[in-house]
């Protein structure tokens, strides 16, 4: 097990992408997340998974509780937007039923999750259902309203005509039907970054089962964490059955130097805005959730 | 109905004067019938105060022959081992719905080895048939305090005085909930129309809020509190690391309501939009505009469970870092 400052405790990490091509052909990456899910429910490892499903606009996620495959796939790739899938943690095991939950989210929403199996407030049988939570890297998100502010705007592109946005090398891309590409420097999109985002303390989701995002590794891989007792053993069949291609991340480009670099530089910079927060006023400050 | 006869039954075990209270035990005002003696005291870490037994004086401990009590010498037996260790806990009742005893209850076969294992069950209106607060360790208290009832302001004092660790369990306790609603009227007290929670009045040590609070986080803070009082230093060192932002909870006052994400989340720009907080609300009152928590107020209860559920209202990651290994802990503590 190896516990790093900024990468929080894994048991390993790789390079790895789906070895199913329909999986591949609208994932973000790897396609890991939506793999994982699939092998797990073909498995009975999980009865469903909450992802961020279709909403009603264009690129407005809506969580929704997927139990088929299909369901997984309409959910592929990622929004960059808020999609509150922890609303429905409950909502999963009453009205869908579910006794073996996956979950899908951002570090923060694996924090909401931990916390809710050990402090479950409003939370009542929930804490043992969780049986999968996997975790997507995450420097910040955007509310709805600023993704429209970025493609229609500053991209002056049509939401409906997107087929995929990614963060990456520096830039915001959105790409569409008609082949067109536009980037934008990450320094127009920070401004309309989602305030909580700032003083959030983790990068790579340290405390999913497992956790996986695009850097660190090349175009159409994803690095993966394997982080927990339940995530270890859900890897492990998942690559005995041949779900994923993997390599070892020393030998991939840029590598784990990549994510903690970038781990480093966001937490480093939330720290100092929760110092700053405690002298925001004058002889006043601001609240500190951390205890 | 199984699950509530092995309950009651453990209790009887316990506590075997409990048939002839009540039933056959002459009134103070009728000296000039025999006194029907009372059976053998109770194990030590049972023992009703003195000044509280129903005790007739000149009572003797002998056993009428026509007495059936063949099963005392063995239950006995059987509760000297695990008795020696635990901690004496009890239910006391305020004004509450007893969905918070149900919740305690809704532990099933952990019920049994919370009883088998860490805790004597000392007081319960419901479960044990022990009619005064007694001294103990910890005192779960369900509802809030009706201030125009003599006996729950009290008993709620007497509480305080009496227990080592005081736990507000359940909303109403914790925050007054759905009390705070009540403008009186009800029968039979239609005066009863002012209540409080116990921190208004008593100082509490540790919530555990929600409505009703789940099972799950009742079987987490009775092995917390059971670690703190019994345990090694290093568990000790676990049990307050867990039970100290549900202590903070309880310093940080008797109100809350969906206003509280707004005041001390949103407004403190710290929301996430995670969802947590519209999974807790028992009322389905939490929706999400822009990505953020919308209440509709006219139906929050006042529970607190959204505020309490949100990972930016409080988070230690000293403890939910290490969530793998304290659920073990507790897994493997409610192991039979």
């Amino acid at each position: 097990m190896v516990s790093d400052n900024f990468l929080g405790n894994y048991a390993s990490c790789v390079a790895a992408r789906s070895t199913n091509r329909a999986i591949l052909a609208g994932s973000q990456d790897g396609g890991i997340v939506t793999q994982l899910f699939a092998f797990a429910l073909e498995e009975g490892i999980i009865d469903g998974a909450i992802v961020a499903g279709p909403g009603d606009e264009p690129w407005r996620p809506r969580p929704m509780v997927a139990t088929t495959v299909a369901e997984l796939l309409a959910a592929r790739g990622t929004k960059y937007n808020i999609s509150p899938n922890v609303s429905f943690i409950k909502e999963a095991t009453r009205s869908y039923g579910l006794d073996k939950v996956g979950i899908v989210g951002t570090p923060c929403q694996m924090q909401a999750v931990r916390k809710g199996q050990l402090y479950p407030v409003g939370l009542r049988d929930v804490p043992d259902k969780i049986a999968l939570a996997i975790g997507i890297f995450c420097m910040e998100n955007f509310p709805y309203q600023s993704i429209v502010q970025l493609v229609e705007d500053h991209a002056n592109t049509k939401l409906d005509n997107v087929t995929k946005m990614d963060i990456g090398k520096g830039k915001f891309w959105v790409y569409t039907e008609r082949g067109a590409t536009v980037q934008l420097p990450l320094k127009v999109t920070h401004k309309y970054e989602q305030p909580g985002c700032h003083v959030c303390l983790d990068y790579v989701a340290n405390l999913a089962d497992i956790s996986t995002g695009s850097v660190g590794t090349p175009d159409g891989w994803s690095t993966v964490f394997v982080r927990s007792k339940k995530g270890t053993d859900i890897w492990s069949k998942a690559l005995a059955a041949g779900c994923f291609e993997t390599k070892p991340i020393e030998e991939v480009k840029p590598g784990l130097e990549l994510v903690t670099k970038l781990a480093t530089e966001k937490i480093t910079k939330n720290r100092k805005t929760i110092e700053e927060r405690a002298s925001f006023g004058v002889g006043k400050g601001l609240r500190n959730p951390y205890i | 109905m199984g699950l509530f006869e092995k309950i009651l039954g453990i209790f009887k075990k316990k506590d075997v004067t409990v048939e002839t209270r009540g039933t056959t035990a002459p009134k103070p005002d009728e000296p000039e019938k025999p006194a029907v003696p009372e059976r053998p005291a109770p194990p030590p870490t049972n023992a009703i105060p003195a000044e509280r037994a129903p005790v007739v004086e000149g009572q003797t401990s002998a056993i009428p022959p026509d007495e059936k009590v063949p099963t005392t010498a063995q239950t006995d037996t059987k509760e000297v081992k695990p008795v020696s260790d635990k901690i004496t806990a009890g239910h006391v009742h305020m004004s509450g719905c007893t969905g918070c005893e149900v919740a305690i209850a809704d532990n099933y076969a952990g019920l049994l080895t919370l009883l088998d294992k860490y805790v004597d069950w000392v007081y319960d209106l419901t479960l044990a048939d022990v009619r005064h607060i007694p001294e103990m360790d910890v005192a779960l208290v369900e509802g809030s305090v009706c201030i125009n009832d003599k006996i729950s302001v009290e008993e709620i004092r007497e509480t305080r005085e009496k227990s080592k660790i005081v736990v507000a369990l359940g909303s109403c306790a914790c925050y007054g909930n759905i009390t705070r609603f009540c403008r009186g009227g009800q029968q039979n007290q239609p005066q009863h129309e002012a209540y409080l929670p116990i921190g208004d009045l008593i100082k509490v040590d540790v919530y555990l809020p929600g409505c009703g609070p789940s099972p799950q986080l009742i079987k987490n803070v009775c092995v917390a509190a059971y670690l703190l009082l019994k345990g090694n230093a290093d568990q000790q060192a676990l049990a307050t690391a867990y039970l100290k932002p549900l202590m903070q909870a309880a310093e940080r006052g008797t109100e809350a309501c969906f206003c509280d994400l707004m005041i001390d989340v949103i407004d403190q720009g710290l929301c996430i939009g995670c969802g947590a907080c519209a999974a807790a609300c028992p009322v389905r009152a939490i929706t999400h505009e822009y990505g953020k928590p919308q209440g509709q107020r006219d139906l929050c209860i006042k529970c607190g469970a959204c505020y309490n559920q949100c990972p930016r209202s409080w988070f230690s990651f000293d403890v939910v870092s290490q969530y793998e290994g304290i659920m073990e802990t507790i897994d493997a503590a409610m192991q039979e």
